[in-house]
């Protein structure tokens, strides 16, 4: 199987690389379009800042590179949210493969420190998920989408066949990963695993070939490697 | 919920654990790739490596150890020790460490705090300050591993430190520190109602008690111990359901 990496300006993909050889894959680190169009699996991972990012994948040509993949494709923290239509750090366009702006964590209380940076759960109770405190919390309008495309559902529960996913089957409800991120991607259609950190947030999302996750699985222990394996699998 | 997060601090001289003879039974207790392998399966949320060599030779051999451990563990792994310059960030970033922890190079050079954020982001950056509370109870910071004192206050210090894009603020009182009687949580809840970012306390942890402790009063977001664990007088599994026991949301 031929695994690659998308290569850019980000920090930090060599824990991704290490964490593919522990399962047995030796991944390709490029930013050659046809290396990437051809690899059976890419990964988008990184650290970084969401402008500068987006400005050296644009210097390259990768942004259309990554928009026109057709092979199962994981971002991961950041690569999550340059997958998203635009973020609030830097005030970027961003790839929009997801229709949902990524906004700046804004903490309500002294002990919702900034960044997000630790271990945290995934909520996926049986294809619904919760709060910590029962509830969706809906009064800061994060969970309206501005195209329409959003509906709203009952509380506290999305379409269960979407948290079935792919990379999540067999998991456990709560299971903790590792986060670090200043910037999160509101809960959307695409949704599918939710973290609660301020605000119920989208930890992971899923549209057609994109997959990603805000969490780091290449740091996420157990669980994390679980992910990264069902991803190849796919 | 965001989990308190207990971190084991691995000294490393010549490639080697100085501490951790004690430790399970290890065959290769004084290599720490093996120890850091183990405190991750006893459930570590993230590792602390301090490489206490002096020599260029020595650096030389912290940096392959870098590389084995980021090869080996899927926890996150902070990195620090004698880091002057942004080139060592580089190199240690490069080998596969996830935060570079600075301290004195910081504190008399502060710019370097803007310099590695601006390259590597605010997330890799974790600024160590070694402080000792005076007679009047004034908080000082030191350099060089608590030897030389400074004029700058912990507070201000650690306030710039933010300011210039610090990730984590890893605090460790020079009062506590060995004594295991307890954190400094009057400090430590002072520093992190202050502070936006993240406090990992350091110093003192003697006892489950004093974990509890420096979460519940000291408003700790993470707590870093060496010697209980590395003795084995605390485990991290059962300091963990014991947290748990007392209302402390960690990861088990």
């Amino acid at each position: 199987m031929k695994v690659a990496i998308v290569k850019y300006n980000a920090g930090n993909i060599y824990s991704v690389v290490h964490a593919l050889k522990r399962l047995g894959v030796e991944p390709i680190l490029t930013d050659d379009a046809a290396q990437l169009r051809s690899a059976d699996k890419v990964l988008f991972p990184g650290q970084g800042e969401a402008s500068q990012a987006m400005g050296y994948l644009r210097e390259h040509g990768l942004d259309e590179v990554i928009r026109s993949l057709t092979q199962p494709v994981l971002g991961i923290c950041i690569g999550q949210q340059l997958m998203c239509r635009h973020s609030e750090e830097g005030n970027t366009d961003c790839l929009g493969i997801f229709p949902v702006d990524v906004l700046r964590f804004r903490p309500q209380r002294q002990e919702e420190k900034v960044p997000h940076m630790g271990w945290n759960q995934l909520k996926m109770d049986n294809g619904q998920w919760t709060t910590d405190n029962g509830h969706l919390e809906t009064d800061n309008g994060h969970l309206e989408m501005d195209n329409g495309q959003w509906t709203a559902r009952p509380e506290g529960t999305l379409d269960p066949s979407r948290m079935d996913n792919e990379l999540f089957g067999g998991m456990k409800n709560n299971a903790y990963v590792y986060f670090v991120h200043s910037f999160y991607v509101p809960v959307c259609e695409f949704t599918t695993a939710v973290t609660n950190y301020i605000v119920p947030f989208s930890a992971a999302l899923h549209k057609d070939n994109f997959y990603a996750t805000q969490f780091h699985p290449e740091k996420s222990g157990a669980v994390g490697e679980e992910i990264l394996r069902k991803f190849l699998e796919l | 919920m965001l989990a308190k997060r207990i971190i084991p601090c691995l000294d490393v001289k010549d490639g080697q654990t100085v501490k951790g003879t004690n430790f399970v039974n290890l065959r290769h207790a004084g290599d720490p790739v093996e120890l850091g392998k183990a405190y991750s399966e006893q459930g570590a949320d993230e590792l602390v490596f301090l490489d206490i060599t002096a020599s260029h030779e020595g650096r030389k051999t912290f940096t392959e150890m870098v590389t084995r451990v980021a090869a080996e563990l899927n926890i996150p792994f902070t990195v620090g020790g004698g880091i002057g310059a942004l080139a060592d960030v580089d190199r240690l970033l490069s080998a596969g460490a996830d935060k570079v922890s600075v301290n004195s190079a910081a504190l008399r050079r502060p710019e370097l705090i803007d310099e590695i954020t601006a390259h590597f982001g605010s997330q890799v950056c974790v600024v160590a300050i070694d402080a000792r509370q005076d007679e009047s109870g004034a908080w000082t910071c030191y350099l060089n591993g608590g030897r030389i004192p400074t004029e700058r206050s912990l507070f201000d210090w650690a306030h710039e430190a933010q300011e210039r894009g610090a990730g984590e603020i890893l605090f460790t009182s020079m009062n506590h520190d060995g004594v295991k009687t307890g954190f400094a949580n009057e400090a430590l809840r002072r520093l992190s109602d202050a502070l936006s970012i993240p406090v990992i306390a350091s110093g003192g942890a003697g006892a489950k008690e004093h974990f509890r402790d420096t979460f519940l009063l000291g408003h700790s977001d993470a707590a870093l111990a060496a010697s209980v664990f590395h003795f084995g007088e605390i485990s991290i599994p059962e300091l963990k359901k014991y947290l748990q026991s007392e209302g402390i949301n960690v990861r088990l």
